[in-house]
């Protein structure tokens, strides 16, 4: 069995559960997307696409009303002053953030990651605030917590409600990130043999001992997030290395090319989906 | 140095409803760090909300109030514009004091 | 990420000063203490049951009312972040405390309430594990319980 045809019907098995939409595993991301997001919508019918980025909360009513209280009033809220002012000081050179962005990085976070055709790599928020800095003569920032999750937040802010606008161009280089992403997710590893789909697409919306499980689809529009369980922010690095030191599996770098491509996949994955964050989990 | 106090006061006629979110450890002295050793405590003890120069609110916390503390309280009275100051002293004797204007 | 400590302005040491003249201990000055905030119940947030929490904070007893609201979750999302809501109608509401028997310290919060504020509370709260959550209001000098159970558990990722 060559391995184009072992990946189908692995991901047929973990992805439908016994319904198949069709093949899974082409060249073609746009009908992997139809299925991925055909999959949840069946999985859960009453969540219009705009729920999909709130997690959790989106499936279950107890949890969904104590979000809404803390989002009275949410935990964010000093990262998010710190990131705007950190946005809008300039540089020891002149400039600032807005000459790296789009738009001045107002309202740009939901084409994040995106396929940088001259690196050949994908390129996603936090490299991008990184390589905006060293561009301008300045150290880069620590990942995953700090200064780097307030400046996210901030930019994520700007872009509340916008969908996820991700593009694969027409480069080999492009596909074969996204496929290397795809590959990540669907991957059992570490001690409990787990994959990425055994939680977030096979068991999405069941509980994992009290936890409930987000939906792959829309899981990073929330991001940056508050997190009860850590007390302080994290970004989507920070929970990718400590999800899999949970699962028992050897954590990568924070924006290792594995987890960047993963990113570039889920997100993908999840254009449509509004921007949510930065946001507040469990 | 930004306050540690955010405040949110909207006057509706007749009351003003205030919620209040301040940046603070609140270590229970429970929590052992990285090392297994005990975190001391190091929480906010008294929280006292003022207007027009009266108290409206004084709360007396413990360490198992959450970190990054929130309070939503509601005052007969007080118009927009209108100040209100929002003080706060931890167990380690520090404190910061916030003046927000009534929206 | 913790708030540094920066010394204290003059203007933050006056303001110190007024409020602890309000709560009646004017005269202490505005240096290091090793003991608590003046006014803070030491004594009722070391206690470690209900009825030497209660005990000490009001010395006399409590009972049910369906006229005190008590709005908590069923399941705590984490046991570090629990929102509690009190409210009532009864009448000349001067205090509302809030106890969660399971903690270390049964006692969580008290808050008093002067003439005027309306008696209705809202805070997150630390719970330790599955525990009552107990909100008492004291009314005309008495005091009224509402009394919930919160499930706390373990999380699920393994953390």
């Amino acid at each position: 069995m060559s391995l184009r045809r072992a990946i189908a019907v692995v991901l047929t098995g973990l992805l439908l559960g016994g319904a198949a939409p069709g093949a899974l595993d082409t060249d073609n991301p746009q009908a992997e997307q139809a299925a991925f997001q055909a999959y949840f919508k069946n999985r859960f019918p009453s969540l219009p696409i705009a729920e999909f980025g709130n997690g959790p909360y989106a499936v279950n009513a107890d949890m969904r009303k104590q979000w809404e209280e803390i989002m009275q009033f949410p935990p964010y809220d000093f990262a998010l002053d710190e990131g705007k002012t950190a946005f809008e000081t300039k540089f020891a050179d002149g400039k600032s953030y807005a000459d790296c962005f789009e738009n001045g990085g107002i309202g740009v976070r939901q084409n994040f990651p995106y396929f940088d055709t001259k690196a050949g790599e994908v390129v996603t928020l936090d490299l991008a605030i990184n390589r905006c800095r060293q561009a301008n003569g300045e150290k880069p920032l620590p990942y995953q917590t700090g200064l780097m999750v307030s400046l996210t937040a901030y930019m994520a802010e700007t872009s509340r409600g916008r969908p996820f606008d991700i593009k694969i161009p027409d480069d080999p280089r492009a596909l074969a990130a996204y496929e290397d992403g795809k590959r990540y997710f669907y991957t059992r590893r570490g001690q409990l043999n787990f994959s990425c789909a055994s939680c977030h697409v096979t068991a999405a919306g069941q509980r994992m001992r009290a936890d409930i499980l987000a939906p792959a689809l829309g899981i990073l529009a929330a991001f940056p997030i508050y997190r009860s369980e850590w007390g302080s922010m994290g970004t989507i690095d920070r929970r990718f290395t400590t999800c899999s030191s949970q699962m028992r599996s050897e954590p990568l770098d924070p924006q290792d090319k594995s987890y960047r491509n993963l990113e570039y996949f889920l997100s993908y994955m999840s254009n449509g989906v509004p921007i949510s964050g930065p946001g507040t989990r469990p | 140095m930004p306050s540690t106090i955010r405040v949110r006061a909207m006057a509706s006629g007749t009351q003003t409803d205030v919620q209040a979110l301040i940046q603070h450890p609140m270590d229970s002295g429970f929590v052992k760090d990285s090392n297994g050793v005990l975190i001391p405590p190091r929480h906010i003890e008294t929280v006292t909300f003022e207007h027009d120069g009266k108290p409206v609110l004084i709360a007396d916390w413990g360490p198992a109030v959450s970190k990054d503390p929130y309070i939503k309280f509601a005052f007969k009275g007080g118009a927009k514009g209108d100040t209100l100051t929002v003080t706060w002293i931890d167990n380690q004797g520090k404190t910061d004091s916030l003046e927000a204007k009534i929206a | 990420m913790h708030p540094t400590s920066a010394p204290m302005s003059n203007a933050t040491r006056r303001e110190t000063l007024r409020i602890l003249a309000l709560l009646g201990m004017a005269g202490i000055a505005g240096t290091a203490r090793a003991a608590s905030a003046p006014g803070w119940p030491d004594d009722a947030f070391h206690q470690k049951t209900m009825p030497d929490a209660v005990n000490a904070l009001y010395g006399k007893p409590f009972e049910a009312s369906d006229k005190v609201t008590l709005d908590v979750p069923e399941i705590a999302e984490n046991g570090a972040v629990v929102p509690v809501n009190v409210g009532t109608t009864l009448p000349n509401v001067t205090t509302i405390s809030i106890l969660v028997p399971e903690n270390p310290f049964t006692l969580a919060a008290s808050y008093k309430l002067p003439d005027g504020t309306l008696p209705a509370i809202g805070c997150r709260l630390k719970m330790a594990k599955t525990s009552d959550v107990v909100a008492i209001v004291e009314s005309d000098g008495k005091l009224f319980a509402a009394t919930k159970n919160v499930k706390v558990t373990l999380g699920g990722c393994g953390g």
